[in-house]
């Protein structure tokens, strides 16, 4: 047995102190635990530990090997720089919450069997909805719960995969599953409900824009990157997996354009990043896992990072939508100037962090003959420029002078994301040190003349295009609106399913009510009040009517009358024969 | 507290119109340079379009506008609701 403990627990144990903790101390354990988490991590070796006898099945706590282990240290590298920027918050339910969220994360990545993580899995849902709900608007609220409902019809989907896969297979570890039997397709669907695959993605952009500002830093970083791991693991090169991939690279670039709210666009932005990932796992040769596994790694940090300028912004001004925003480069330059290192990053730039890993996927594209798969994806390269890159600082840092005056964001937030940032440039200028994580040996060299050349060439033609449009006036201003999208599904269909439901279950209900409830005992009663007359009246009516007797009917039902009335049956004396023998007979089996 | 409102109220860089538009002529002369490096040197390509000049250019050029286009005079007319629309 090795010296550390499951890196689960140090978090969700670690959580427990929050309780009472407040102020200052509880500032600085938010520093210290995930930091002792890490050192806990760093101290074990690869292989697979702390597995316990569960109803006969392996249930294993800790398996380390380079894929888990590479999502093991960035989810620690984020849960650092959070709480950096959290420093702040005096909000016991995000301090849990945030504290859960992520060892649940770490749950799923290092759990052995799919039992253990199915429980983290849940627990990611439970504790993501507290960061959505803490922010306490209406808006708020109701966003926490439909997210609360879509990740708990995901998570039963997976969990009656998992149930059914075990049956198959008599097996509870988590490995390759493949896309064979339909256990599998229901556990491909419940993941994919965590990716943000397209038509369930939009609790994605429906939740993270509603959550608190520290929020959403966290939720940026964990639920989609757990999804990414989970399919790295159990279905690399499911050909699906590219063409949904591609779906979600592709589609929400035109959403991101036009999206008013600056942290939405993050979020549309968000599910382009993982389209890259998921065709990289799609495609499953080693390249191309290696580029998506480091795109997943990069994206962290640098959509943190942007979700931290956006974060600091908001908390500054109180607004966050484009219409509000403009100018405050002069106000908040260096919170200007970290989201502008972000954005290189998103947008691929030679020497940022995007740049080192987005290519690897192409190039896997590429080699794989995905003619089609590549050019979307070098769409989307683009498009991801346009909306996060060039969109997200100008609107919100230059553009018009919107008149706002603030304060440069809060040290604690401007040293976490400084170290976003930094991590964003040195990954971008020395990705060696990224590529001696990856699950694969890779000689991968990013810099190339060709490459560099390409890259930048297509990026400062983007940045031409925006440019021309804006001159031009053709680019879409923005406007305060809402923007349709899948969840129009849930929550215009909602209150339609909730009408129908009350049709159809309350008409029941109401029809149970009122034949078994009210009409058939007081029927059962009525005739069990005098059961030997009821029977002998029906009993005459019937055989008046089948004879034709019709004169009889009378004479004959008052004498059936008159013999209940004087009681003329020996029921009674029957029942208190049968009781007396019942009793006998007992009594004999009792004594002998 | 003063001092920073002072700062704050000082016209920005981009307040002055010349500055702006020195930053983009510097802009569209890089612009024009990436173009042009292209025929300096030999590309080490996997699709044979990828030769080609300007191939990446024009296509982050092109897409950009499709991007645009589509989600302004398309997207937008489809899914655009007012503010209030789920409430």
């Amino acid at each position: 047995m090795i010296n550390a403990l499951p890196p689960a627990l140090v978090l969700i144990l670690g959580a427990l102190p929050l309780i009472f903790l407040k102020g200052k101390a509880k500032g600085v354990w938010l520093l210290i635990l995930p930091v002792l988490s890490f050192i806990n991590l760093l101290a074990i070796p690869v292989g697979s530990f702390w597995s316990y006898d569960f109803l006969g099945f392996e249930v294993v706590l800790g398996k380390f090997d380079k894929l888990s282990l590479i999502f093991g240290y960035i989810f620690h590298i984020v849960a650092i720089i959070s709480n950096i920027y959290a420093w702040h918050v005096d909000d016991r339910v995000q301090s849990i919450a945030a504290t859960v969220y992520a060892g649940a994360a770490l749950g799923v990545t290092f759990a052995g069997d799919l039992f253990s993580l199915f429980v983290f899995w849940e627990m990611l849902t439970i504790s993501a909805t507290f960061l959505v709900l803490a922010r306490r608007t209406k808006a708020a609220i109701a966003a926490g719960a439909r997210y609360f409902m879509v990740h708990v019809a995901g998570g039963l989907c997976l969990l009656a995969g998992i149930i059914m896969h075990v049956q198959e297979t008599g097996s509870a570890a988590f490995g390759f599953i493949g896309l064979e039997s339909f256990a599998s397709y229901l556990i491909f669907i419940g993941v994919g409900v965590n990716c943000a695959w397209p038509f369930v993605h939009s609790w994605l952009v429906d939740a993270y824009p509603e959550a608190t500002i520290t929020g959403t830093i966290f939720l940026s970083a964990f639920t989609t990157k757990t999804a990414v791991y989970f399919l790295a693991r159990a279905f690399p090169g499911t050909e699906a997996l590219i063409w949904i991939g591609v779906a979600m690279a592709g589609f929400p670039i035109f959403y991101a354009v036009i999206e008013n709210d600056l942290r939405r666009v993050l979020a549309y932005s968000l599910i382009n990043q993982v389209g890259f990932m998921v065709v990289g796992i799609g495609i499953g040769t080693h390249l191309a896992i290696n580029g998506a596994i480091a795109h997943a790694f990069n994206d962290i940090l640098f959509k943190g990072l942007l979700f931290m300028s956006m974060g600091a912004v908001m908390y500054r001004t109180g607004k966050i939508n484009a219409t509000d925003l403009g100018g405050l480069y002069k106000s908040m330059p260096w919170t200007c100037t970290f989201c502008i290192v972000g954005a290189a990053s998103i947008s691929a730039f030679p020497l940022f962090s995007g740049f080192v890993s987005k290519s690897m996927v192409m190039e896997a594209a590429a080699h794989g003959e995905l003619r089609f798969v590549w050019f979307v994806l070098l769409f989307a390269s683009a498009g991801v420029f346009h909306h996060a890159g060039i969109k997200i600082p100008f609107f919100a840092f230059f553009s018009h002078d919107s008149g706002l005056r603030c304060k440069e964001a809060p040290k604690h937030m401007l040293l976490a994301m400084g170290i976003a940032a930094f991590l964003c440039i040195f990954i971008g200028t020395f990705p060696q040190f990224l590529y001696q994580l990856l699950p694969f040996a890779t000689d991968y060299a990013p810099y190339t003349a060709s490459h560099v050349i390409a890259q930048t060439q297509l990026l400062f033609f983007s940045a031409l295009a925006f440019t021309l449009l804006l001159l031009a006036g053709i680019y879409p201003a923005e406007i305060r609106s809402v923007n349709l999208d899948a969840d129009l599904v849930y929550r215009k269909g909602a209150p339609w399913l909730y009408r129908v439901c009350d049709k159809i279950f309350n008409g029941i209900n109401d029809f149970g009510d009122r034949v078994f409830v009210q009409q058939f005992p007081a029927k059962l009663s009525r005739f069990f009040s005098d059961p030997a007359r009821n029977l002998q009246s029906y009993g005459v009516r019937l055989l008046t009517e089948a004879t034709g007797e019709e004169k009889t009917l009378a004479s004959r039902q008052e004498s059936a009358e008159r013999r209940t009335r004087n009681l003329a049956y020996p029921v009674g004396g029957g029942v208190l024969l049968t009781v007396s023998f019942l009793a006998a007979v007992s009594l004999v089996f009792f004594f002998f | 507290m003063k001092k920073s409102n002072e700062t704050n109220d000082k016209p920005g860089m981009f307040d002055k119109p010349e500055n702006v538009k020195r930053l983009l002529v510097i802009f569209f002369t890089l612009t024009g340079l990436t173009l042009g490096i292209d025929l300096f040197y030999h590309k080490h390509a996997i699709f044979p379009w990828e030769e080609y000049f300007g191939f990446y250019a024009v296509y982050g050029f092109v897409a950009c506008v499709i991007l645009v286009v589509i989600s302004k005079f398309i997207l937008r007319p489809l899914v655009m609701r007012k503010e209030d629309y789920y409430d």
